[in-house]
């Protein structure tokens, strides 16, 4: 089946075949993210804007550095530095972007829905590196890629996602791409973060850690942000690390062969101890590693590529 | 001033009960019994024949955005879509650029209306200094300048207390209080229902339950002072329970539906189409039913529209950071009959009621009633014809509506104010 979506602006809209070409097509990426040169010409001469108008480090890094390695040209812009804060609107930041003829870009907003906005007004590729609460679909892409990598085929495999699901976008493209590969997904957490409203995503929600961990392949951390308690939805974060953070008591409940995931920035010794962070049965820095290939796939296919071409242009079965 | 012989259309006035085929008779401005052999013969005749001849419709709530946001629509342009839309005699926020919170600014717009308004255009005060929900505004000052009611839409008084004595002080001079029902505590940075479609779409929650609050301390209010306070676009169910329970308690408020909380629901948001925002936001299919039953057994009293227009430019971007509001009196009709003719199976003098006589009396308005002696202030309509809504061609200097494009069924033919055609067949007269 060839590839031919343009866009990248959610996992809810990705069809599970569509989520296989892309790990697969990462998973051939990423073979070459250990060598000596580390580059292959498969977007030579192609020009890539990074417009990043909320903070990130990983993600910003990720896109910058998979954008170089398939040889494009990249241009990184972000909200400080941008013409936004002279309140020129993201309609004519996107049209002068593409006046300037670059071929794809890669939007991070504080407002859910910019990159379908964005798409509906220009005729290049966007692809969502996360709007606001709503998708973060090379995050999903990547943490469903990394646990494939740990335990083949997800299907009825038991998912638990802990902590503020109520504002992550992590969370809901990890959702839509869980279910879609047959995950049992359970979001836990206090009740005023994890919402029932949830259910219709087809998840369990759960607020009883221990049920929720209780023989889960997967446990999915989420960062705890500061503001949410200023804004009444737990009392101090001294009370959610008693509550639901994760350490090493809690992680015993796990299925043996568990892994620890967090898309980070970590507040350790908030939702996650530290040494568990860092312990063997931690993914993270998998995540990170995954996170380059994924977005390299993504890049590649959106800007035309086949997935059956990707091995070819990562530098294999050349004869 | 004319004298006009309207024949052959069907008649509804739900005011005089009147709803058969006949003529309706005017003299200098004013509906009249009958006219003489000799007033006949030199009289300006509009035939009738196949169209509903109604009062011209009445709203309490438009936004005009005159003085001060002239760009989004101005009180003529304002008035011209008001006119497009069969409403004669419409009641202007006063949310306005600077707002409406002193006599000189009711002059100013009384006299804006003088100058450019093709239909009757009535404005309200604030309730409070600056709209800013701390200090009382002059109120009986507001009242002599000729506001119809004091509100601070947009911007719900918070302090109960200040609610409390704005009611009691504007009891003293028979003057409504409307409030747009939101606790702002709740709402804080919210642009659509809370509920599992904002869960899937990350954007941030506002639940009927803010409103649900402040309709129930509306009702308190009015209830311990006896000030008559009117609740604007009810977009709750439950909030349709509280005030239906306070009214069998004889409370003496009245609430409103707009069409577009009638017609849609929160689902249209999918694609995050900015035209499709608005305060209160479209909730869902079961507080929709609600509105619709509670407009059936007179829970919720009129139609308003909340007219609200912004310009291309503003509502055209994310959907987090536009204008709240869309478009309404344009299209109202047509709205109005699907949702509850079509669906709701509500006879036309029940639907035409909702839109006149009963939006008219909850601000005292001469208006909304073609008795011999009111205003000759008349709307003539087909139910069954089929149009395409062309909002940019509309007559609304802004164009943020829905409907945009979409084919609607039941169009204004002809709109008539004290006598004189002022919309005819796409026209306005001037």
């Amino acid at each position: 089946m060839p590839w031919n979506r343009r866009h990248l602006l959610t996992i809810e809209e990705l069809s599970l075949a569509e989520i296989d070409q892309i790990h697969a097509t990462a998973g051939a990426f990423k073979k070459i993210l250990g060598r000596s040169v580390k580059k292959v010409p498969a977007l030579r001469g192609k020009t890539i804007v990074n417009l990043f108008l909320e903070p990130s480090t990983r993600t910003r890094m990720a896109f910058d550095m998979a954008a170089k390695r398939l040889s494009a040209d990249v241009i990184s812009i972000d909200g400080s530095t941008s013409s936004t804060t002279k309140g020129e609107t993201l309609r004519d930041t996107a049209q002068n972007i593409q006046a300037l003829n670059a071929d794809m870009i890669v939007i991070r907003h504080a407002a859910s829905g910019s990159p379908q906005y964005l798409s509906g007004l220009l005729n290049i590729p966007v692809i969502n590196a996360g709007d606001g609460a709503h998708e973060h679909p090379t995050q999903g892409l990547l943490d469903t890629f990394t646990m494939r990598e740990h335990l083949g085929s997800l299907k009825g495999r038991k998912v638990a996602i802990l902590g503020d699901i109520l504002f992550s976008r992590v969370a809901r493209s990890n959702i839509h791409a869980l279910t879609k590969l047959g995950a049992a997904v359970t979001l836990v957490g206090p009740s005023t973060l994890v919402p029932h409203w949830f259910t219709d995503f087809g998840v369990t929600v759960s607020h009883d850690l221990k049920s929720a961990l209780a023989d889960a392949d997967v446990v999915m951390l989420l960062r705890i942000q500061h503001e949410r308690q200023s804004s009444g939805h737990f009392p101090s974060l001294g009370e959610y690390t008693s509550m639901f953070g994760l350490n090493k008591t809690r992680a015993a409940w796990l299925s043996p062969n568990a892994i620890i995931m967090h898309p980070g920035p970590i507040n350790r010794g908030v939702e996650i101890d530290s040494d568990l962070a860092d312990g063997d049965r931690s993914v993270i820095l998998e995540q990170v590693t995954n996170g380059l290939a994924v977005r390299m796939a993504v890049l590649y296919l959106c800007a035309g590529g086949q997935p059956e071409h990707a091995a070819a242009n990562a530098g294999e079965e050349k004869r | 001033m004319a004298t006009l012989l309207i024949s052959g259309a069907q008649v509804i006035d739900p005011a005089t009960k009147r709803n058969a085929v006949g003529d309706i008779f005017v003299r200098e401005g004013r509906i009249v019994d009958s006219l003489s052999p000799a007033e006949r013969k030199r009289a300006k005749k509009i035939d009738g024949e196949g169209l509903i001849a109604s009062p011209g419709f009445v709203d309490i709530h438009v936004h005009f955005r005159e003085p001060g946001q002239t760009h989004k629509e101005t009180i003529g342009s304002g008035s011209r879509a008001a006119a497009a839309g069969g409403f004669t005699t419409v009641v202007c926020m006063p949310n306005t650029s600077p707002v409406a919170d002193n006599a000189g600014t009711i002059q100013f717009i009384k006299d804006a209306v003088i100058r450019d308004a093709v239909v009757k255009v009535l404005p309200t005060g604030c309730i409070t200094v600056g709209m800013k929900g701390q200090a009382l505004a002059p109120i009986g000052s507001l009242k002599r300048a000729g506001v119809v009611a004091i509100t601070d839409d947009g911007d719900c008084v918070q302090s109960n207390e200040l609610m409390r004595r704005a009611a009691e002080y504007a009891a003293m001079f028979d003057l409504p209080i409307m409030d747009h029902c939101q606790d702002h505590s709740m709402t804080e940075g919210a642009v659509m229902n809370e509920g599992v479609m904002s869960t899937r779409l990350g954007l941030r929650g506002w639940p009927h339950a803010a409103e649900d609050l402040i309709v129930s301390r509306n009702v308190i209010v009015s209830a311990y002072t006896g000030a008559h306070i009117h609740l604007q676009h009810i977009s709750s169910g439950y909030s349709v329970e509280i005030i239906r329970s306070a009214k069998a308690r004889g409370v003496k408020i009245t609430a409103e539906a707009t069409p577009h909380h009638l017609a849609l629901t929160e689902a249209g948001l999918s694609g995050y189409d900015t035209n499709w925002k608005m305060n209160p936001p479209l909730r869902t299919e079961a507080d929709r039913q609600a509105l619709i039953a509670g407009l059936r057994d007179g829970t919720l009293d009129c139609i308003g529209t909340d007219h609200a227009p912004h310009t291309n430019y503003e509502k055209d971007r994310e959907f987090d950071y536009a204008p709240n509001g869309i478009l309404g009196l344009e299209t109202a009709l047509p709205v109005v009959l699907g949702v509850l003719i079509k669906e709701g199976k509500f006879k036309l003098p029940a639907v035409i009621d909702l839109m006149t006589r009963k939006a008219a009396r909850i601000l005292n308005l001469e208006a909304g009633t073609l008795a011999p002696g009111a205003p000759a202030d008349i709307c003539l309509f087909d139910p069954h014809e089929t149009w395409r809504y062309d909002a940019r061609a509309g007559q609304s200097k802004s164009s943020n509506s829905p409907w945009d494009g979409q084919e609607l069924t039941g169009r204004v033919k002809l709109t008539i104010v004290d006598g004189r055609v002022v919309f005819e067949r796409g026209k306005i007269f001037d």
